[in-house]
């Protein structure tokens, strides 16, 4: 997230107009995970990553699908096709971990901070619709309960 | 934003000051990710929500230095040939080539590769548009899919090229480099008017929206 006050005015406007199109948790599902040094937790980012060589992400209106990120994928093989060129990049070209904390998420596994970190990550391109991307989700859940994952870290650009 | 996520009430959410892109805060600085993440991770631990917490660290802020004046890699002069904006590129791709190449190597990697083409390659498919002969688009995929990847990589390099320079330049300055400052940033500009004018749906999308970010419009007076 970013400060509003932060950005031009044009751009605040630009950003305040999004919120009507906010997609609310109308059920507000509360779900207590277990203590903190017992869970497993999995990224899931819409920063548009994928791991080199995969289909980059397509134009946003139909961009609705993720791509898979092995926990094991190494930083070089670590690349972004996100649509929009209305983010920084240079932090993420830098350092994948200030959009995607992969590797300060295995130190607190190894520390005993966190209980595990998942097999499976994952990341969407956060430019589609909202709505249209529920059904793949949803799907998404389903896997990520397969990887016996407790917590999801959602990570936005 | 937090607007945006006050609005969809996440179970939990944590507010971070930052600018987009960078969620984590600071490229680089392990100690200052950490915080951040843990400061999300202890959400977790909430008794009832919705929560969203305002996270108060502050990113260091650059430095006048950092600020005052691109420290650009290369100061290029304009090519003898502005109309030629294609070989423009090309020479200035061979001339950030020490500084991507230092880049690459402390910090292991590159996120440039996405279209498979050479920096050569892709400079060369750019101009392709500019000189009103495209090439082929990549197997798969929609002129305006193609062309993006390749401007993706393109942009990168450059970018990638010009933090490997002491001085530690800021996004922003990068940003305004790159736009005001380069034959890329020229050639990219081009490219936007040829593909709003194309009767290519997917190079329309493209030129729309996807090649010059929307501060840069405003700077340019052209939104």
């Amino acid at each position: 997230m970013v400060r509003l006050a932060d950005l031009p005015d044009w751009e605040r406007e630009h950003m305040l107009d999004k919120v009507k199109d906010c997609a609310g948790f109308d059920a507000r599902p509360w779900v207590k995970p277990p203590p903190l040094k017992q869970c497993r937790i999995a990224i899931v980012s819409t920063a548009g990553l994928q791991v080199r060589g995969d289909r980059p992400f397509g134009p946003s209106a139909t961009a609705t699908d993720y791509r898979v990120i092995p926990g094991d994928t190494p930083a070089m093989d670590l690349v972004m096709s996100h649509q929009s060129v209305n983010f920084d990049r240079t932090g993420f070209q830098e350092d994948h971990n200030v959009a995607f904390p992969l590797d300060r998420l295995n130190e607190l596994a190894r520390e005993g901070v966190i209980g595990s970190v998942a097999d499976f990550h994952y990341s969407f391109m956060g430019a589609a619709p909202i709505r249209k991307i529920e059904p793949k989700a949803r799907e998404l859940a389903g896997l990520l309960k397969k990887d016996r994952v407790d917590a999801v870290l959602l990570s936005p650009v | 934003m937090r607007e945006h996520t006050a609005a969809i009430k996440p179970p939990r959410g944590l507010w971070v000051p930052f600018i987009l892109g960078r969620p984590f805060g600071v490229p680089g600085d392990s100690a200052f990710q950490r915080r951040v993440l843990i400061a999300v991770l202890r959400l977790l631990e909430a008794p009832a929500g919705p929560v969203l917490e305002d996270y108060a660290e502050e990113a260091p802020r650059p430095t006048v230095e950092e600020t005052a004046g691109m420290a650009c890699p290369v100061s290029f002069e304009r090519a003898v040939d502005e109309r030629d904006l294609g070989a423009a590129l090309s020479r200035e791709i061979e001339e950030l080539s020490p500084w991507h190449d230092l880049a690459a190597k402390r910090r292991e990697r590159t996120t440039t590769g996405l279209s498979g083409m050479t920096m050569d390659e892709a400079a060369l498919f750019l101009a392709s548009y500019l000189n009103a002969a495209p090439q082929p688009n990549l197997d798969g995929m929609s002129a305006g899919e193609t062309l993006k990847i390749v401007c993706d990589d393109i942009r990168a390099y450059y970018y990638e090229a010009a933090a490997a320079k002491p001085g530690n330049p800021d996004a922003a300055a990068v940003l305004h480099w790159f736009w005001h400052d380069t034959a890329a940033g020229r050639a990219f500009l081009a490219l936007q008017e040829i593909c709003v004018a194309s009767d290519d749906k997917s190079l329309q999308v493209l030129g729309g929206n996807f090649i010059v970010p929307r501060a840069i419009m405003h700077t340019l007076g052209k939104h």
